[in-house]
């Protein structure tokens, strides 16, 4: 590995010749507001403009996004992804102290723990939908052996497909189900997947569309879905898997218990053909984006509580209860009709139970608030402690 | 960074547009694809995994690109590290435009025309008229070889202009170069033009440093150029690092314009209102030959050859780069049935006033010249000055209610 690196640096430092010094390449970022531009130094860009990962990703295919996208006003973007499960080691200096900072002061000696066992979830079955519209929980999975969607190549991201598909396919019983591939698409399936809200397409995000993730649209791209279309699993977008259960209603034990029974199927279908996902002990599962390092994952309810969110502690409450609130159209959009995406803010240092825990506990919570500000009653005695 | 997924409508603008009313501040939120990427891991599988899927595509590369060609080139790289793959890329992500054959590939330096020309031999001589690989190209920017072009109808003819581009030896183009690179261009030709005098003295305002103030009269000076939104530069990475090392100069009388790093190096541009299309073209010469002397002392000279003419950062732009255009009112003859014929017997073609791709406004059009490789700078402008001249005076007869039937003109 060391001699292999040799090489790849040694080519990479040739390139770099006609590339002039560290000082004149270093990214301007004086108007940047993301993790990445507040953690670059020079010093350390002329450090790490030197190496390569095995599969020659380097620091600026690293950081281009968050050149490329200063900052927004509200959130806080990484402003950097990973070409491969290597860039997390080759880069360290800069990635960790970003995953520090996004993820609540993760150290890197730290340890992440994993449980996807649903038995261990208390409750969640009983949310109330005259409130609870929706539950939903989502994550993703990259397969080791193939580099990231900012740096792998088609024959890669075909690759990748044609495994997906293989394993997917041999799911069976309330699992079973189909894939529609991007580029084959008809028009009536491609009519029913937006109606079911389920079709992604060429993603529109400067963010990602800076980290190269869009090339070669829609070729090795595709929506695999269950015949109930309670489970969808999308292959090659921002990362290599991306995987969902939902339904309409309160039942988060039911959603999580598909949720963990798919993957846990997958991962072992996987496993059958030689490979595995990208996991280690300090990071938990490997994904593009530092941010969704850890669990990946994303648990949430679409929930009504018109009265709660204009309640003057209703960030405060959230924040207590280690959530966050979208729009119902997703991140950065508005609510609608007093209606609120609600789910953890977390996804490294807890595991999957711990975070999907923290939704159910904190949504029932949250709508027994609601009741009582519908009756004009106080909610003091309901502030919960910070979490 | 999970954000909501909507539908990228297909027909999106084919090209920046380029044309100098149309230098308007557009949408500061442009989407941004990569560049290039050295996935070394890429040749590890097999070419068929590789080769890319261009069933849906209509562009000149996948007309030309064969899986065979595509297994000769995969591992090949110029001596900067640009592959195949990433002369390709553009045309890959943009399968096409309904109207307009697009060329679907990028240089990303002097060297890819040589390392990868059996792909873009093919692509060149398609797109400029069966132009072979032995061919030679003739530069000829002696402006005082051009025959009239002082005399075009200013009630006719809005305005004049001429531009072209230029690339600096010894860097890598705007589809590849590194940050250090596009400074150092920006550098360079900020001292060649400020070294300007007389007619040309001017000033230089860099994208990054813009004050408001200045941002305002840019545009209402139709100057500004703002982040492309053009998925055919973006697929090609032409945008990274926006707006580092990107600026806008022009002379104090505002009718010499040079743009730098945007879609190549450099863009030069002259125009003015009116018909006088000799005086535009006198001014393009004279400025450009000051500035490549500039460049010369200090050893960096711009990317020439004897079969391509100059470089630049798109196939469709080699020899000249040049496209001298007016703006002119032919309401009449732009309705003619025999209009479309007439301006490929000229060598012409027609766009609306907002640049490539916009509908004209009020029957005005922009003709410019079609060629850009095989004939010289003074040849081109000259078929401009010549065939608005002829139509103007279509315009003319078809006004008084007169055929102009004898006046059709010949394949040029």
């Amino acid at each position: 590995m060391a001699d292999h690196m040799e090489k790849i640096n040694d080519k990479m430092a040739k390139l770099t010749i006609k590339r002039l010094s560290a000082e004149e390449e270093f990214p301007d970022l004086s108007q940047h507001n993301n993790h990445m531009a507040k953690v670059l130094t020079q010093d350390m860009y002329t450090k790490l403009r030197d190496r390569a990962t095995p599969n020659g990703f380097t620091i600026d295919g690293v950081i281009q996004t968050g050149i490329d996208n200063p900052g927004h006003p509200f959130i806080m973007t990484v402003g950097c992804v990973a070409g491969d499960e290597e860039t997390y080691e080759v880069f360290k200096e800069l990635l960790d102290p970003i995953i520090e900072d996004r993820h609540g002061g993760y150290k890197p000696t730290d340890k992440h723990k994993t449980d996807l066992n649903p038995d261990n979830l208390k409750g969640g079955d009983d949310l109330d939908p005259n409130y609870v519209i929706s539950s939903r929980v989502r994550t993703g999975r990259s397969i080791r052996g193939f580099c990231l969607p900012p740096h792998c190549s088609r024959g890669e991201r075909r690759g990748v497909e044609k495994m997906s598909v293989e394993a997917l396919d041999s799911l069976s019983g309330d699992l079973k189900g189909k894939y529609y591939a991007l580029k084959n698409m008809t028009d009536a399936e491609q009519q029913q997947l937006i109606d079911d809200h389920f079709l992604f397409d060429k993603p529109v995000s400067p963010l990602l569309l800076a980290s190269g993730m869009a090339r070669d649209w829609p070729d090795g791209r595709g929506i695999w879905h269950n015949d109930t279309k309670t489970f969808l699993v999308w292959v090659n977008e921002e990362d290599h898997l991306r995987v969902i259960s939902m339904q309409k209603g309160g039942n988060m034990k039911e959603v999580f218990n598909r949720f963990c029974a798919g993957l846990t199927k997958i991962e072992t279908l996987f496993k059958d053909k030689g490979t595995s996902f990208m996991w280690n002990e300090h990071l938990g599962y490997v994904l593009t984006c530092p941010s969704n390092l850890g669990t990946g994952l994303r648990a949430g309810v679409h929930v009504k509580i018109p009265n709660m969110s204009k309640h003057a502690k209703f960030e405060e409450v959230l924040k207590r209860l280690r959530l966050q609130k979208r729009g119902t159209g997703g991140v950065d959009t508005a609510a609608v009709g007093g209606t609120f995406d609600i789910s953890n803010a977390d996804r490294l240092g807890f595991s999957e139970v711990a975070l999907v825990q923290m939704v159910v506990d904190g949504v029932k919570l949250l709508v027994e608030m609601e009741k009582k500000l519908e009756k004009g009653q106080s909610i003091d005695d309901l502030m919960p402690a910070q979490k | 960074m999970g954000s909501q997924w909507l539908r990228v409508c297909p027909d999106l603008i084919p090209r920046t547009v380029t044309s100098f009313s149309c230098l308007v501040c557009s949408v500061r939120n442009a989407i941004m694809p990569f560049g290039n990427t050295h996935n070394n891991f890429k040749l590890n599988f097999k070419v068929e995994e590789e080769y890319p899927d261009l069933t849906k595509h209509n562009n000149h590369m996948a007309k030309v690109l064969t899986k065979d060609m595509y297994a000769k080139l995969r591992d090949k790289q110029t001596s900067s590290g640009f592959t195949v793959d990433d002369v390709i890329q553009t045309g890959v992500d943009n399968p096409g435009h309904p109207f307009i054959m697009t060329v679907g590939c990028v240089a990303g330096d002097e060297e890819s025309y040589e390392v990868f020309k059996d792909l873009l031999d093919p692509i060149i001589s398609d797109r400029h008229s069966g132009y072979k690989p032995t061919d030679k190209h003739k530069t000829d920017l002696n402006f005082e070889n051009l025959k009239g072009g002082d005399d075009l109808d200013p009630s006719y003819v809005l305005s004049s202009r001429v531009r072209t581009g230029r690339s600096i030896k010894g860097y890598t183009l705007p589809p590849h170069n590194s940050r250090g690179e596009r400074r150092a261009v920006e550098r360079l030709s900020v001292e060649a033009l400020n070294t300007l005098d007389g007619e040309f003295k001017g000033k230089y305002y860099p994208l990054n440093k813009m004050s408001d103030a200045e941002q305002e009269q840019l545009i209402a000076d139709h100057f500004l150029f703002d982040k492309p939104v053009s998925p055919l530069l973006l697929g090609a990475g032409m945008a990274r690092d926006w707006p580092d090392a990107r600026g806008i100069w022009h002379n104090d009388a505002k009718s010499f314009l040079v743009w730098v790093n945007e879609e190549d190096h450099l863009r030069v541009i002259s125009m003015e209102k009116g018909g006088n299309m000799k005086e535009v073209f006198r001014r393009f010469c004279v400025g450009l030959k000051r500035i490549e002397e500039t460049f010369k002392k200090h050893n960096h000279g711009f990317m020439w050859n004897e079969h391509l003419g100059y470089v630049l950062t798109c196939p469709s732009n080699l020899g000249t780069g040049l496209r001298g255009g007016v703006h002119v009112k032919l309401p009449k003859l732009s309705t003619h049935a025999k209009f479309e014929e007439i301006l490929t017997r000229l060598r012409l073609q027609k766009r609306g006033t907002g640049g490539v791709d916009t509908a004209s406004v009020g029957g005005v059009f922009d003709i410019s010249n079609a060629d850009r490789l095989g004939s010289s700078e003074v040849d081109q402008v000259q078929m401009v000055v010549d065939g608005v001249k002829l139509m103007v005076e279509m315009e003319k007869k078809l006004e008084k209610g007169e055929a102009i039937d004898s006046m059709i003109p010949a394949q040029k």
